[in-house]
């Protein structure tokens, strides 16, 4: 069947109920029809294929109530049971009902809708009687397919919404067609599924666009991830076991090199004796030191986070809009990151800051609890020294002298936290290091304060930039000299060099997480080409918004850029897209050159060129089945038929398209002995 | 209906005609196709016994004119004769007034003769003395030609050859059919016994399904390719003309009605083409008459599309 025949039957599939006559040609109420097995298996593969597409976003409640109804309906529908009664449908619609509003706590909004459509998909799968139920369920498909985009953009999800629409497409061809086989379905859908794509591409460059996307408006609940503004025991441990992006660095240029790359995040100046926590600020539009020395220019790709800091190599300046800089050197947001955001900065990491400190500031630097830790506050009465310098080299070498472990799986620390951790357990994390050297440093009167960030990333061998996850967080320290500023001094660099110099892999061999182990490499570089694709797709796909689309519309020399003139320039594309292929469908059909029957019987000499009997170019079909039917007596009912009837095909009336498919699947499907 | 009696047609004759299978199909496709037989062969392989079979399993009427040196045209086609009852000049119709004719070795006959049999193949008429007389229907003649190497020929010359929709050789039959045709009864004894299997009427009807059988697009490329091939290729001084392409397609349908198809087959214009082909065509080379292989070398180097 041609495409634009077919193509003409999906659409009386969908909208007019007329299925090769299956369907009742009266009005009232509608004939009940029985799905053929295989149309059966197609519609409920298309159905679970696009709610796989959500699971990962929905409770286990909802898989299991929506593969129960599946496997009920599909066990129903293949032994040829009619539809479960009526009546049993309300209450598991209403029980669905509440069981979304106990399990989310709310019944309106993203999520909770999503649910009860798939839902719905199920139960309507189930109560599936007549074309307009299937429709129904088609339709269903189709726009769960989509829903999947409120939640989730990345490039598995298209990817798994692609096969879904596919699955669909070739239900709604098997719906249309009960004669084709599987392949063709498959074929059929895809060949729809390429006619739809021109446009898509129209719709999506030119379509008016909301700013900011539709999908980052409503979220239901925030997970925040990665750095939060505190910093107690443990925060970052957890962390390090987490494989998750946390962001993705390009550099113009050269890059620093790998000990130099200090991501610098939430700056932590306050501490209550166990948890360290961010000082409030007042935004300033412009840092608060004056840019010198080497540069580095980079764009980074964070990933969303829900809160409002930014991370930056050390000391970033360069205008990002609504950015804001604070006292104590950080980037911050007005808003939580929500979305993947994409912004650039330049660092220059030989820049003095802090130099005139106010008071203010170096008192906050300074502020311990009025109790807590006696042990540590000796400590530091004791290793005091004249100058700050000579204290902070005094702790850094009571630390080295310590013999301290740098561990992934510290033992708990409960009261006076810091004394514990320095004089009884001595082993720690980057969190303990920095959080105990910064109580020292200020219990010696040195302005000192924690930092958190990340520290490294990995270079994509593919796309060169570095891409940095939760397992790279870190914390640090600064310190404050007069006339110097604030300086960084990072105490577990000195108890684990390594973790500096060669990432977390090299201070902590055969303790690591799974993804880090070295045995693993090849899946690291599977992850490589994975994140190198979902950055070109991040940064061409998703990051295509209303104000790029201003850009490109004015780029094509669109000047009044306006949602009505996208619009327009969207209907007129629209408009020459479908000319076109009404165009190459009334050629097609005029060409000789695709004629199927032709290509049959080409497949058909080709398929016996093993046995070394393809026909002769001055052959008639009657005398190729004699030849084939002498030689492969075999075969020579099978083959008689295919060669009499293309001969009847080709030589008689025009055949009918449904005739040469026939003939097309007989030669495909041909087993020869 | 039509085929089975064509099937009855084509088994009756060859228990007759032994090992000519191929040949008599021949044969029945000129008659169906409307057109007419030229036999070239020696004597004495069954050309005679051929078409009186033809007709007698037909129910046809059978005539046989010998042509000779002195044979007239009024021999053929009849004189017209005084009267004396009436004082008026009466048409004795000749010979060629019968449904089958059996034209025997037309080329002893002088030229003028010749003209005259052909003149009433074509015409389908005979005029004597401003009267127009129409031949029989149907009306079928088969010409006999003793290769033309002998001596006291007068050879058909290619105008008239084209009058002739088919020629066919007989040969001599093989071994088997030889040998049971030897120890067999007398052909002529045998036909005697045999009664028609179709009546006249019949075999008209036949004639006009023939007409209606299905040509479809690419059986008319397909002869076209074959036409222009025969004008193309060096082999041949000339190719075939149009009115031989008429004469391909129309044996063609006979071919395939006899096969018992609604619809004709590359394969049924290959059967008729070396026999429509053959007569109407010069070797280059030479100015012989090209023989079956060469034309079924020209069959083989034209795709069947």
């Amino acid at each position: 069947m041609k495409v634009q025949e077919l193509n003409v039957r999906l659409f009386s599939v969908l909208f007019r109920g007329r299925s090769g006559g299956s369907d009742s040609p009266k009005r009232g109420k509608p004939v009940e029809v029985s799905l053929r097995r295989d149309q059966a298996v197609w519609l409920l593969a298309a159905a679970a294929l696009t709610l796989t597409a959500h699971l990962p976003k929905f409770p286990a409640w909802v898989t299991m109530f929506c593969a129960t109804l599946l496997i009920w309906r599909g066990w129903l529908l293949w032994h040829g049971k009619a539809a479960p009664p009526r009546w049993v449908l309300p209450p598991l619609v209403l029980g669905v009902a509440a069981c979304i509003r106990l399990d989310l706590g709310q019944f309106f909004g993203k999520t909770p809708g999503l649910i009860f459509l798939a839902t719905l998909l199920c139960l309507k799968l189930l109560e599936t009687r007549n074309m307009r139920d299937i429709r129904v369920v088609v339709l269903l498909c189709f726009f769960l397919q989509f829903g999947l985009f409120f939640n989730n953009q990345s490039l598995p999800a298209a990817a798994t919404a692609l096969v879904a629409l596919l699955a669909t497409l070739g239900s709604q061809v098997a719906l249309a067609d009960s004669s084709s086989n599987s392949r063709e379905r498959l074929k059929l859908g895809a060949i729809l599924l390429a006619q739809g794509m021109p446009f898509m591409l129209v719709l999506f460059v030119l379509f008016p666009r909301a700013i900011p996307p539709l999908w980052g408006v409503p979220a239901d609940t925030a997970a925040i991830s990665g750095l939060s503004d505190s910093m107690s025991p443990g925060t970052i441990s957890e962390m390090i076991l987490s494989d998750d992006l946390a962001f993705i660095v390009e550099f113009d240029g050269s890059r620093p090199a790998p000990a130099d790359r200090y991501w610098r995040g939430p700056v932590l100046n306050r501490f209550d004796g166990r948890t360290w926590r961010m000082a409030a600020h007042l935004p300033e539009d412009r840092p608060a030191y004056t840019p010198s020395g080497r540069r580095f220019d980079y764009r980074i790709m964070l990933e969303p986070h829900q809160q409002h800091w930014l991370p930056a190599l050390d000391y970033p300046a360069g205008s990002v809009e609504e950015v804001y800089f604070t006292r104590d050197f950080q980037v911050l947001t007005r808003q939580p990151v929500g979305n993947r955001m994409q912004f650039a900065f330049s660092s220059f990491p030989d820049t003095a800051v802090g130099l005139n400190e106010t008071p203010s500031m170096l008192n906050l630097s300074l502020l311990l609890p009025a109790h807590g830790n006696p042990r540590a506050r000796a400590l530091a009465a004791e290793l005091k020294a004249k100058t700050p310098q000579q204290t902070v080299s005094q702790i850094l070498g009571w630390f080295l002298e310590g013999h301290f472990t740098y561990t992934l799986q510290p033992p708990t620390l409960k009261e006076d936290s810091i004394d514990l951790f320095l004089f009884e357990t001595r082993s720690g994390f980057c969190e303990h290091f920095a959080g105990s050297f910064v109580f020292l440093a200020r219990a010696a009167d040195v302005p000192a304060r924690v930092v958190t960030g990340y520290q490294g990333g990995r270079i994509n061998p593919i796309t060169k930039s570095i891409s940095v996850r939760q397992s790279d967080a870190h914390a640090w320290a600064e310190v404050w000299y007069a006339g110097h500023g604030w300086v960084r001094v990072d105490p577990t660099a000195l108890v684990a060099p390594m973790r500096i110099d060669y990432g977390l892999e090299g201070a902590l061999e055969g303790k690591l997480p799974f993804m880090l182990r070295p045995e693993y490499s090849w899946l690291r570089q599977l992850r490589d080409g994975w994140e190198a694709a979902a950055m070109q797709w991040n940064r061409h796909i998703i990051a295509y918004d209303g104000r790029r689309q201003h850009d490109l519309l004015k780029a094509l020399g669109l000047n009044d850029v306006s949602p009505s003139t996208a619009f327009g320039a969207a209907s007129i594309a629209i408009a020459l897209l479908m000319a076109a292929f009404y165009g190459l469908a009334q050629f097609r059909r005029n060409d000789d050159r695709f004629d199927p029957l032709d290509h049959a019987w080409v497949r058909f000499s080709a398929r016996l060129i093993p046995f070394g009997l393809a026909r002769m170019s001055n052959e008639g079909p009657i005398d190729y089945a004699r030849r084939l039917a002498a030689a492969r007596p075999a075969d020579a009912s099978a083959l008689t038929l295919i060669c009499t009837q293309y001969a009847r095909l080709r030589y008689r009336s025009p055949p009918l398209r449904t005739e040469i498919n026939a003939l097309a699947r007989t030669i495909d499907t041909l087993k020869l002995h | 209906m039509a085929i089975s009696r064509i099937e009855r047609l084509v088994a009756t004759a060859s228990e007759i005609i032994l090992g000519k299978e191929y040949e008599w199909r021949l044969a029945l496709s000129c008659l169906i196709a409307r057109g007419h037989l030229l036999i070239e062969d020696v004597p004495g392989t069954g050309k005679t016994t051929l078409s009186h079979t033809l007709a007698r399993l037909l129910g046809l009427q059978y005539q046989r004119i010998q042509f000779t040196s002195d044979l007239l045209p009024a021999d053929i086609l009849g004189v017209s004769v005084f009267e004396r009852e009436s004082s008026t000049f009466q048409f004795r119709p000749g010979p060629v007034f019968a449904q089958v004719i059996l034209a025997d070795e037309i080329n002893r006959a002088t030229p003028k003769a010749q003209s005259a049999l052909l003149e009433a193949m074509e015409e389908r008429q005979v005029t004597s003395d401003g009267q127009t007389l129409p031949l029989p229907d149907p009306f079928f003649v088969i010409a006999t030609q003793n290769p033309s190497y002998q001596i006291g020929t007068f050879p058909l010359p290619e105008s008239q050859l084209d009058r002739f929709l088919l020629r066919i050789r007989l040969g001599y039959p093989d071994r088997a059919a030889e040998r049971a045709l030897l120890q067999g009864e007398d052909r002529r004894t045998l036909l005697e016994g045999i009664e028609p299997v179709m009546s006249p009427a019949e075999l008209m009807e036949l004639q006009d399904t023939a007409r209606t059988l299905i040509i479809s697009e690419r059986l008319v490329d397909y002869a076209q390719a074959l036409l222009a091939a025969t004008r193309q290729s060096p082999e041949f001084a000339a190719g075939l003309s149009p009115r031989a392409g008429l004469g391909l397609l129309a044996a063609a349908r006979a071919w395939a009605l006899i096969e018992g198809r609604d619809h004709v087959l590359p394969e049924d214009v290959q059967r008729v083409f070396p026999y429509i082909a053959g007569h109407r065509l010069r070797l280059a080379s030479d100015g012989r008459m090209p023989g079956p292989d060469d034309l079924v070398h020209l069959l083989k180097s034209v795709a069947v599309i």
